[in-house]
């Protein structure tokens, strides 16, 4: 082992590089590829937002808030989670960088070392990386090949395990599954019986389409154990503004408020102000774009599910389809398209093991470049 | 007829005319024919009035001079808005009359292909009208935004190719 290598924590050596990172070094230099790899809105910022902050930053409103966020802000978010089933207060909420911020602070607020965590794949890259660095044990549990969780599933996980915690996703990336109140009051009930915390990341909450999405929090005996995590990123469009925030029980707030205000302080005012913007004047923006997604998704759908087996998103912008009848691996698959066809999407096993076999399509790109990237991989699948 | 899928596709259609019905399907879910049968009553009701293509004639090298005319009238028993309007929508220089609120009674959009096609155009065949009691006549100079549609480039697609 060489110094350099030494110099840096055995935690942080032992964490996995993320597959998406390896893909993404692929296509760097590469011209006219269409992405169908992007997780994120190919919408800009809404004018009126954008507008909003540039009228604060001329008004010079360029300091901290406090460590909670703007009150403003917070009394907003408390007011239009009611919308997804929760009744709280502005006190219950932080407002964080991103929820990308949010997954760390919650785990590190929540994790004794050693204490397993339960993370049901295929998800969202960072929790379990996050999970390990909080000193957590990381239970994988894998949801193929209807990537749903069951009282049954959760169950036979947790009870070898003793889990502290289980972080779910709905609608999830990179799958596009999201869940009835009948099914979740199922994952409901196995966190209550076998006293966990329930982190539910509802960062598409906005982008859910067979289901009206409602918070796990909302549920019977879930306000004191559920902690939600949502942010402005997609259902507004305001990605690289990182603004997000927490809804959580008072004393794990607390603590993830000490963590927040040492690592982070405050969440970028700018993006506060936006934030608030969006809140009161954004649902039209919004409404069109959640229906321009809806289109996307049919669409893709329709024309892949001739040649690939994939299952029908409820929300978010992604599907999920199963490559395993072309006899090649997610990640060849992924790169042969990519060298072939010039389409990019994300191998399946980046979202975890289980995940192998299928590749993650983003359908956030415009109808045209859409059309075309699904042209292409009609046609890259049928030449195999 | 269902309405909410009267509206969807009218929504769709709105911003691309040219999309099939086997495409709009696609998008919708709804089948062909059902679309077919919706945009033919659509159509049949004067819902939908025409499909047009939005040109840029600036860059096609078309020299085409726009004015906005502001129209005070005067009103009478024997003529009323709708008489006025009609009198002056009929000229096939005229684009658009709108009756609105504020300091004069119409806007009309008046084509041409010089400025002093247009404004002799104003000058004889609206100032003319007995019922007009001025005219103020606005050039269009350029034009940034029409039908819904930028005129100018956008900004560009800045993301990343592969993120989370």
């Amino acid at each position: 082992m060489s110094r350099e290598q030494e110099r840096v924590s055995k935690r942080v050596q032992e964490l996995k590089p993320s597959g998406i990172r390896k893909f993404f070094e692929l296509i760097i230099g590469r011209d006219d590829v269409i992405s169908l790899g992007v997780g994120e809105p190919d919408f800009a910022v809404p004018w009126r937002i954008r507008e909003e902050i540039i009228y604060a930053l001329e008004k010079g409103i360029t300091s901290y808030t406090s460590n909670f966020g703007l009150k403003e802000l917070r009394e907003a978010i408390a007011e239009y989670y009611r919308k997804f089933g929760v009744e709280c207060s502005a006190e219950s909420v932080l407002i964080t960088t991103g929820v990308s911020e949010g997954v760390d602070i919650a785990l590190r607020a929540i994790l004794n070392e050693g204490e397993a965590v339960l993370v049901p794949e295929p998800c969202y890259v960072s929790y379990a990386p996050l999970s390990s660095l909080a000193g957590g044990e990381v239970v994988a549990i894998p949801t193929t090949p209807d990537f749903k969780l069951s009282y049954e599933l959760i169950d036979e996980y947790a009870k070898e395990t003793k889990p502290k915690a289980i972080v779910i996703n709905y609608p999830n990336n990179p799958t596009g599954v999201s869940y009835s109140k009948k099914e979740l009051e199922e994952i409901a009930d196995a966190a209550i019986e076998h006293d966990m915390i329930v982190i539910s990341d509802e960062i598409y909450a906005e982008l859910s389409y067979t289901f009206k999405h409602i918070s796990i929090a909302s549920l019977n005996g879930m306000e004191e154990r559920a902690i939600i995590l949502n942010g402005f990123s997609k259902a507004f469009a305001m990605t690289g503004l990182r603004i997000g925030y927490a809804i959580a029980p008072a004393d794990i707030l607390e603590g993830m408020l000490k963590i927040h205000q040492y690592c982070m302080l405050c969440a970028p005012v700018t993006a506060q102000i936006g934030a608030l913007e969006a809140l009161r004047n954004g649902e039209d923006e919004l409404e069109e774009m959640r229906a321009e997604y809806i289109r996307r998704r049919n669409f893709f759908v329709k024309r892949v599910g001739k040649v690939l087996d994939v299952k029908m998103p409820d929300g978010a912008f992604y599907a999920f389809p199963s490559i395993e009848s072309t006899g090649l691996s997610s990640e060849e698959f992924a790169e042969r398209l990519l060298f072939e066809k010039n389409v990019a999407v994300v191998p399946g096993n980046a979202f975890g093991e289980c995940g192998e076999g299928y590749i993650r399509c983003a359908y956030a790109v415009s109808m045209e470049k859409l059309r075309e990237a699904v042209d292409r991989i009609v046609e890259f699948v049928e030449e195999l | 007829m269902d309405n909410e899928k009267t509206l969807e596709i009218l929504r769709i259609l709105e911003d691309n005319a040219r999309l099939s019905s086997e495409e709009i399907s696609e998008m919708t879910g709804y089948t062909p024919k059902e679309i077919d049968e919706i945009v033919k009553k659509a159509e049949e009701r004067g819902i939908i009035l025409k499909y047009k293509t939005l040109v840029d004639w600036e860059k096609a090298g078309e020299e085409i001079v726009y004015a906005v005319i502001d129209v005070r009238v005067t009103l009478t028993r024997e003529k009323n808005y709708d008489d006025i309007a009609k009198r002056i929508a009929k000229f096939p220089e005229v684009h658009a009359v709108r009756l609105v609120s504020g300091d004069y009674d119409f806007q009309v959009v008046v084509k041409g292909k010089s400025l002093k096609e247009v404004a002799f155009f104003v000058a004889e065949k609206i100032s003319t009208i007995p019922e007009v009691l001025t005219t103020v006549t606005h050039f269009v100079l350029r034009s940034y935004k029409e039908e819904g549609v930028l005129l100018f480039k956008d900004e560009e697609d800045r993301r990343l190719a592969i993120v989370p």
